[in-house]
């Protein structure tokens, strides 16, 4: 439990120093830092067991069936990271403190510190790949935050945004890499990784995995060639910076590479990638740390270099060559956590970090210039400062390795000249600074930093110069668990300063001078240097940023051209991409049911419909020809369901193919009449082409599924429909009882359809036209009365009828949807033999209530039945004997249906009679009407 | 009779999206309406075809398939919602807009189709 809370308590305390956000700069600091420490006790409670070479292991269920879990674990690798990263950060929040301005946000600063902090305990905490990544891509977007943290200065917003691009870009990789992973693996559980190494790197996929996960690393890590946003984070404030590049982000990669490394290394691959790419960045960063006018700058390119080193002593991978990257992660992270704090110290107090501004220093800050000779003297390798010792680590196994065969002299050498390089900009550091003669024209007088600002350099210093002096009493503690917990076997250190007379000590010395006379002759290389092109990465990430951006847009342009046309044609394409490869697989297109015979009359309604389908669309140009012949589908349609025994559904297709042909012809009022111009011959072969394979597909579909034979749930419908529902029209039945629940929904739908249509109605000034297309005025009798006795005799039947189709309903053809339909299409024919003036003066109800009221009815015969202690929407009926009648049956299911009525004729009447008023006073004209 | 039906289904589909790809909107809404025929056939053949066998129980021996009457039944009235709501948003553009034309107006000149 404790494991898990180390890595969450940052999480949690980040909100505190939003919560006091009002109060003094001191509390929010105190916090913060209570939270760290808090963190950093629970660690220690749990080191003794790390230390003794063992693991502390956490485990919760997340998400089992993806593999996912809650899973920490301790072990020395673990310990030794999550102890820099608590005891730096502690000191980070106190430099903090006093580095950032009253204008500076500090809530906000010291929540995104502890976001970061708590993403980063979890990278080297987790015990699950999954989770690890996790927490990666968390410290992706919290160093965002911080790097942008000055959001006000472009620079910042450009290297926050570089940053976020290339780790979660790389993140992005890593992930690929650890589901391939998981995938050979079965588990992305570290032990049973670390179980399966050999199977990994036997495996066809080794290749990709490397690269995929070394990617991620080396985006992180600031490797080469992707070293470039790190200069670019230098944005930052500097605490930020101290902490990012000394024991927290850019050590992350170096991190996952070190715990990777019993399963991905010891091949000639990683030895290969790896060991040259640290190598080609150690020198690249040396070299142009050693160009930087910027103090920060200066120490962003060493920060690549040393992270190039120790990348390079993970590709060896020996043991040795484990125990000098772990040793040089440490002893890099004190010296370059204070000489970033120096760097921000000078910038705080003379306004500058340019060095050709800077110099002489050491009359106004003696006491800054000796912490900056100290850690100086330990980043430049000086015997007995911590430095010194991971170097001479490092040139032995430099010098020992015979990786390239005949050519293995090349590392030894190239390893002297990145330390000779690395001497000199650490020279530089001091002496550009500190010495030559006094400053003028700085921004601010120098003077000395307060004392507590200086404080946390103190303890780097210290740290510096002891771990130098005395490296088994110090470091082999909390180093020896973390080099077994990396080479999984134990491990028993033995860190002497003196070897005696040797290589390594050799090329300590070669570097050392070599380093002093790189920099006396610094004014050759920077001559040499000014010839080239200055290459800015941020215009060169720019420029590729831009360019893929223009893909993209060309290539949505190309797709998204705004018409509509052309998305439906993409669309039935890709949908016959998809559908016929898989209907070109099925052998056989006949199945096995036996067929009906063809009769005269049903081929003659067959070529009838066909024809008017074909006429149809033909006609599409003659609007209200093609209407018309809309209709005969229509209706065939509707026949043919008579043929094939679905009575119903032809009397609700007859009614609503009415209904609507009559709504399209009053819409057809408001819209051109005919179309001037005809599609392009092109487009038509087009369309015609799509059209027919769409068709094809579609038959062809429909004819294979209709002669196979099939299983049906029906036969539970059927057997049920009298004894359950009451009723023996099973498709009733079904309707308001077994499956009343969609019905229900049905209705509801309709009802808002409905009352879309109402709203889209309101305020409309719909184009009427005075003539018929041809330039004939209107009849000037707009009803005449022939139809209108007619209809108007025709109303009580037709309203009978509807009654009588509804109370059969249960147990023969009918029931509420063709009900309410005829009683609507009744009241139509009144609206448009009478018109509306008529019918409002003799009926003046609102419809948008009917289809209220319909609803509700249906809801609440549902709800009813919770009273009774039912489900929802349980029927329950009983036969009476009515005199006259003779046997009745009075079922809550015909409550229900009744509901399904009134909506039906309040929805139907809703769009009809309120769209037919459209061109009369009773026109809707204001919202909410 | 099989083949027959399924070459109806498929001529109402193939008429239905020819209209569909029109440019106007009258045009586009009468093939909404035909799929949504063509679809109803399709979803109600899927109860296999059958004649003379009313699905109401005590009629006939054997009965057609109720379950999808009753589910193309609703369909039927939902798809006249649709159709009823298509239309109407068909004649507000009108209104507004003065064209009945689908698509971007900006790619109408550029490319002139209908």
């Amino acid at each position: 439990m404790n494991l898990a809370a180390i890595v969450f308590l940052p999480f949690i305390g980040a909100v505190i120093p939003l919560l006091l956000a009002g109060r003094a700069r001191l509390h929010i600091t105190l916090a913060t830092a209570a939270v760290t420490v808090l963190s950093l006790a629970l660690l220690v409670v749990e080191a003794p067991v790390a230390l003794a070479g063992d693991t502390t292991l956490y485990f919760a269920e997340w998400l089992p069936t993806l593999g996912l879990h809650i899973a920490f674990r301790l072990d020395g690798l673990a310990l030794l990271f999550a102890g820099l990263i608590l005891i730096i950060g502690l000191l980070v929040i106190i430099y903090a403190h006093y580095y950032l301005s009253q204008k500076d946000s500090a809530p906000r600063f010291f929540s995104c510190l502890l976001l970061f902090m708590g993403s980063m305990l979890g990278i080297v905490t987790a015990d699950n790949l999954i989770l690890m990544w996790f927490f990666w891509e968390l410290t992706s977007v919290s160093s965002f935050l911080l790097i942008g943290y000055w959001f006000h200065q472009s620079t910042a917003r450009r290297g926050a945004r570089m940053a976020l691009a290339i780790t979660g870009a790389g993140g992005l990789a890593l992930l690929a890499g650890i589901l391939l992973i998981g995938s050979i693996v079965g588990s992305y559980q570290l032990d049973a990784v670390f179980a399966a190494a050999d199977t990994i790197r036997e495996h066809e996929l080794y290749l990709p995995i490397l690269i995929l996960v070394l990617l991620g690393a080396f985006t992180k890590s600031a490797q080469f060639p992707f070293q470039f946003w790190l200069p670019h984070a230098m944005a930052a404030p500097t605490p930020v910076s101290a902490y990012l590049h000394s024991a927290t982000m850019v050590k992350a990669g170096i991190f996952l590479m070190a715990r990777l490394l019993p399963v991905l290394g010891g091949t000639p691959e990683w030895f290969t990638i790896v060991t040259l790419t640290g190598l080609a960045t150690l020198l690249f960063g040396a070299y142009f740390a050693l160009l930087k006018t910027d103090l920060k700058g200066l120490l962003a390119f060493s920060t690549i270099s040393h992270l190039g080193l120790i990348t390079m002593l993970l590709g060896l991978g020996s043991a040795g060559a484990v125990v000098a990257a772990l040793f040089h992660i440490i002893n890099h992270a004190t010296f370059k956590a204070g000489l970033f704090m120096i760097a921000g110290i000078i910038d705080h107090e003379t306004g500058s970090r340019d060095m050709r501004k800077l110099s002489g220093l050491r009359k106004a800050m003696p006491f800054t210039m000796v912490l900056a000779v100290i850690t100086s003297a330990a980043m430049a390798g000086i015997p007995f400062f911590n430095g010194f010792l991971s170097k001479e680590m490092f040139f032995a196994e430099a010098y020992q390795q015979d990786l390239f065969g005949a050519l293995s002299w090349f590392v030894p050498v190239l390893a002297t000249l990145g330390a000779m390089l690395s001497v000199a900009y650490s020279v530089r550091f001091v002496h550009d600074v500190f010495f030559q003669e006094p400053p003028h024209d700085l921004p601010k007088k120098p003077h000395e930093p307060p004392l507590m600002m200086r404080f946390p350099v103190i303890v780097f210093a210290v740290l510096c110069i002891g771990v130098g002096v005395a490296p088994m009493l110090l470091a082999a503690d909390i180093l020896t668990p973390a080099v077994s917990a990396v080479t999984l076997s134990e491990t028993t250190l033995d860190i002497a300063i003196w070897h005696g007379f040797n290589m390594p000590l050799l090329m300590s010395a070669l570097a050392l001078v070599g380093g002093i006379v790189i920099y006396v002759g610094r004014s050759e290389l920077l001559t040499f240097s000014r010839q080239f092109d200055p290459h800015d990465a941020k215009e060169i990430f720019a420029k590729i940023l831009s360019a893929t951006t223009r893909f993209c847009d060309d290539m949505m342009q190309r797709i998204e051209n705004g018409s509509l046309q052309r998305y439906i044609a993409l669309l039935l394409v890709f949908t016959l991409v998809l559908v016929v490869p898989e209907l070109a697989a099925v052998r056989q297109l006949t199945g096995d049911r036996p067929q009906l015979p063809i009769d005269a009359i049903s081929l003659v309604g067959a070529v009838i419909l066909m024809l008017a389908a074909l006429a149809t669309a033909m006609l599409h140009r003659q609007r209200l020809t093609s209407l018309m012949m809309l209709s005969v589908v229509g209706l065939v349609v509707s026949l043919s369901f008579i043929h094939f025994s679905a009575p119903d559904l032809a009397m609700t297709q007859l009614v609503v193919e009415v209904v609507s042909i009559i709504l399209m012809i009053l819409a057809l009022f408001f819209m051109p009449q005919r179309i001037p111009r005809a599609s392009s011959g092109r487009r038509v072969a087009r369309d015609v082409l799509l059209a027919g394979s769409i068709g094809g597909i579609v038959g062809t579909l429909n004819y294979a599924l209709i002669t196979r034979p099939f299983e049906s749930i029906s036969d539970f419908f059927l057997a049920n429909s009298v004894p359950g529902g009451g009723g023996t029209n099973v498709v009733n039945v079904i309707l308001v009882d077994f499956r009343g629940f969609d019905t229900l929904g049905e209705i509801t739908v309709l009802a808002i359809a409905a009352a879309g249509i109402h709203k889209l109605l309101n305020n409309l000034r719909p184009f009427m036209p005075s003539s018929d297309v041809d330039g004939r005025p209107w009849h000037r009798v707009k009803h005449p009365l022939m139809v209108q006795t007619v209809a108007q005799a025709i109303l009580p039947l037709a309203l009978m009828v509807s009654v009588y189709i509804f109370l059969r309903g249960h147990n023969l053809p009918g029931g509420g949807f063709i009900a309410g339909l005829v009683t609507a299409a009744a009241m139509i024919l009144q609206y448009i033999a009478n018109g509306v003036d008529w019918v409002k003066s003799r009926f003046d109800y609102n419809y948008q209530t009917l289809t209220s009221v319909g609803v509700m009815i249906a809801l609440f015969t549902g709800v009813g039945s919770w009273f009774f202690d039912h489900n929802f929407l349980t029927s329950s009926f009983t036969y009476v004997h009515w005199p006259l009648v003779g046997k009745f049956e009075l079922a809550t299911a015909i409550l229900f249906d009744l509901g399904v009525y009134l909506t039906v004729i309040g929805a139907t009447l809703m769009i009809l009679a309120n769209f037919g008023q459209m061109t009369t006073r009773h026109r809707p004209r204001q919202e909410g009407y | 009779m099989e083949t027959l039906y399924a070459i109806t289904v498929g001529t109402l589909t193939a008429c239905s999206v020819f209209l569909i790809l029109r440019g106007r909107s009258f045009p586009i809404v009468i093939g909404i309406t035909m799929l949504s025929y063509a679809v109803n056939l399709f979803l109600f053949s899927t109860g296999r075809l059958t004649v003379n066998e009313l699905p109401l129980v005590g009629l006939s021996e054997s009965s057609s398939d109720p379950l999808p009457q009753a589910l193309v039944l609703t369909a039927i009235v939902i798809g006249f919602a649709m159709t009823a709501y298509s239309i109407i948003l068909a004649v507000r553009v009108r209104g507004e807009i003065g064209s009945d034309e689908v698509n971007d107006s900006n790619y109408a000149e550029q490319e002139g189709q209908r």
